[in-house]
């Protein structure tokens, strides 16, 4: 990896002049909650003093820049005995800038999925490959455990990354074309001072974190504890809404629709993100639901974020952001349900 | 000071510019074009169930198309949906497949009062196949219930043209009513085929019904299984598999000689939606057809 120093009036600099040519997307605070801490949204940006790059978490992750909510898969248009079918992939280029680390490991794991595994996904690789990221550390947000999968730190799938060291960045760059990009600014080479303060940042931010969950043997926890209490207690509570894997940067599943104009002259095939809590997922013709409560719901969310994904992948899918937490009406988040199931063993 | 962004445009991909096809899953990238393709016949075998014959128009298209005995394809209806169907005819005939279709909701029902000609998309092949090779020089059961039939099909072809290549070969098939008995007009074809025992059995006759009566596992009965040397295809719903392929375990056939199809929820057929999972295993990419002792260890299966 390389590594520059850049100051802040040069990332400045850079940033406007990247917001000339290309879309800035960058968190943006949109009001406040009821406890009166900042509510921060990715949002596109046109000028500099929109972006917040202090803010703690988003609502929302990043992955409806990758896998939009709805998605046009084809249009079609229909003739007398015969229809036609039209297929558009997005590439403008796109900056999405201040990501955090959890979120860029959220990318990763879609890249394990959409791109690296069978029947790679054009719509997503599109969109992947025509964004430029420029990731930024911050101070663990509230009831993150990104630290405890090992997400709180990323070497890769960014272009440029910073690490706010004052008057200065400390930037890695992993891509020719972040490198190209910071080279419109001037840039200084990494002195020791500067790898000293580095250090230190990273120390102070992994030093602070306060929500601690103990993912130790998760996988094979999750398969002993499969009949557990810890699943009936939580799932009861569950409202099936779905919020969850809205919010979350790596849940992907879906569902496909047909939409067709009044005049049946034209019509769509659009994806929208679903939710395996959802009642009807696992429905089929004739009413059969092979997943009938909620409990057996939560459970299967639970499962393929921290055991099915670990079999396939070798490692969990969850990147511990908890925004599925803080998100949830009925309070389920997984500090709670892991450290439950945790206990459950020790019992 | 300018940015220029090179656009990386995905349509001029090497991976996007080669013909599609679905066998290749690690490199296909154009996973949501699909096979135009025409309805030439229409079969009404039941009031609940057609027989589709499809063609891919295109000629070059038609004739790469492949697949093997157990898998299945993403059947299109522009403007309604996109739904899973088991091919249901024989891998050698490639481009003209077979769908054999119950009515059960809404796209199901736009193909059945769908005419002749009619141009539906398909993509596919999808999934995991019956172990056909495997399979040779050995004893076969071919045992459906019901639409079970349709996916079996595919399997008995394949061992009807390829007869010489297996030793003793049973098909049993059975529905609840007669009425609901599928291909009826093709059971003395396949009974006149040089030593096959076909037996079929249904539930609750009716007046007319002068054939074999009661559970499939009964045709079971005067089989004699040589577990060494037999494999056992088995379609159908879920409950049917315990009983029957309960009941070959019981008779001595090991559970990974059997193999059965799982029908889950599915919207895109490729590891995508997740809508097809059981536990972590996506049965359009894992299944739809596996062996038994698989399905056996899988939680929330059947
Ligand atoms: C591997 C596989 C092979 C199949 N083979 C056959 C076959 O050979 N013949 C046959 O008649 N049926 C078969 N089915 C079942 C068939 O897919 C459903 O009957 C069909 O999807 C119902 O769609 P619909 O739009 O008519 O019903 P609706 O209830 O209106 O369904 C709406 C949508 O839900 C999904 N869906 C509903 N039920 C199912 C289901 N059982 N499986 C998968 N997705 C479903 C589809 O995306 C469908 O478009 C198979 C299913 C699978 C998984
Ligand atoms: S866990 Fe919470 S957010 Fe998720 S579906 Fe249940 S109630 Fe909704
Ligand atoms: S499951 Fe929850 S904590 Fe884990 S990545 Fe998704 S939203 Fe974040
Ligand atoms: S059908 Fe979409 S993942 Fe299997």
């Amino acid at each position: 990896m390389l590594f520059k120093i850049l100051y802040k009036d040069d990332f400045r600099t850079l940033i406007e002049t990247a917001m000339k040519s290309v879309e800035v997307v960058a968190p943006k605070k949109v009001g406040s909650n009821a406890r009166g801490k900042p509510i921060h949204h990715y949002l596109p940006v046109t000028s500099f003093e929109e972006i917040d790059l202090s803010y703690e978490t988003t609502e929302y992750s990043a992955k409806t820049y990758f896998i939009p909510y709805l998605e046009n898969l084809a249009n079609y248009r229909f003739g007398d005995e015969d229809w036609e079918k039209e297929i558009q992939y997005r590439f403008e280029p796109r900056m999405i800038l201040g990501l955090h680390a959890c979120d860029i490991s959220g990318l990763l794991r879609l890249d394990k999925v959409l791109i690296h595994d069978k029947f790679p996904s054009p719509y997503y690789i599109a969109r992947r490959k025509n964004t430029l990221i420029v990731g930024i550390d911050h101070e663990p947000c509230e009831g993150g455990f990104c630290h405890a999968l090992g997400t709180n730190v990323v070497s890769h799938g960014f272009d440029l990354f910073l690490t706010d060291l004052g008057d200065r960045y400390f930037t890695a760059i992993d891509s020719d074309r972040g490198y190209i990009l910071l080279n419109k600014v001037l840039t200084h080479d990494v002195k020791e001072k500067d790898t000293k303060d580095y250090l230190d940042a990273r120390r102070r931010i992994s030093d602070a974190y306060t929500t601690h969950v103990n993912v130790h043997n998760l996988p094979n926890l999750l398969d002993i504890e499969f009949e557990s209490d810890v699943w009936k207690k939580w799932g009861a509570k569950c409202l099936s809404c779905g919020s969850c894997a809205q919010v979350c940067p790596t849940c992907y599943c879906y569902g496909v629709s047909e939409r067709v104009s009044m005049d049946w002259a034209s019509g769509a095939k659009v994806k929208q993100l679903y939710s395996c809590n959802l009642v009807d997922f696992a429905q089929v013709a004739g009413g059969h639901n092979f997943r009938p409560e909620a409990t057996t719901r939560l459970k299967y969310r639970y499962y393929h974020q921290h055991r099915g994904f670990v079999e396939i992948y070798d490692e969990p899918k969850c990147v511990g952001c908890n925004r599925c937490g803080r998100t949830c009406l009925a309070g389920i988040n997984p500090p709670d349900i892991i450290g439950e199931l945790q206990a459950e063993v020790r019992k | 000071m300018s940015i220029e962004f090179q656009p990386y445009d995905i349509i001029k991909d090497t991976d996007m510019t080669q013909p599609i096809d679905f066998n290749q899953r690690n490199k296909l990238k154009s996973v949501d074009r699909a096979f135009k393709a025409e309805i030439t016949n229409i079969i009404r075998l039941t009031d609940m169930e057609k027989l589709f014959q499809i063609r891919i128009v295109d000629d070059a298209e038609r004739q790469r198309f492949t697949f093997l005995p157990g898998q299945f394809v993403m059947l299109q209806v522009p403007g309604y949906g996109e739904v899973p169907i088991s091919i249901s005819s024989s891998p050698s005939a490639k481009g003209h497949i077979e769908l054999c279709i119950r009515k059960a909701g809404v796209v199901t029902n736009v193909l059945h009062n769908a005419r002749r000609g009619a141009k539906v998309g398909i993509r596919g092949p999808f999934g995991t196949h019956f172990p056909m090779v495997q399979m040779h020089g050995s004893d076969v059961l071919l045992i459906a219930g019901g639409l079970g039939l349709a996916p079996l099909r595919a399997p008995m072809f394949y061992v009807i043209e390829n007869r010489v290549s297996f030793k003793d070969v049973h098909i049993l098939y059975g529905t609840r009513q007669p009425d609901q008995l599928l291909f009826r007009y093709q059971y003395e074809e396949w009974s006149l085929i040089d030593d096959i025992n076909l037996q079929i059995i249904v539930e609750r006759p009716d007046a007319t019904w002068a054939g074999r009566v009661g559970l499939i596992t009964k045709l079971l009965d005067n089989i004699t299984i040589h577990p060494e040397k037999t494999y056992a295809i088995v379609c159908g719903p879920p409950v049917m598999f315990k009983f029957v392929c309960g009941r070959l375990n019981q008779m001595g056939l090991p559970m990974h000689r059997m193999f059965v199809s799982l029908e889950r929820r599915m919207h895109c057929g490729m590891g995508k939606c997740c809508r097809c999972n059981i536990g972590s295993t996506y049965t359009c990419i894992d299944g739809p057809v596996f062996d038994y002792w698989s399905v056996m260890n899988l939680k929330e299966a059947i």
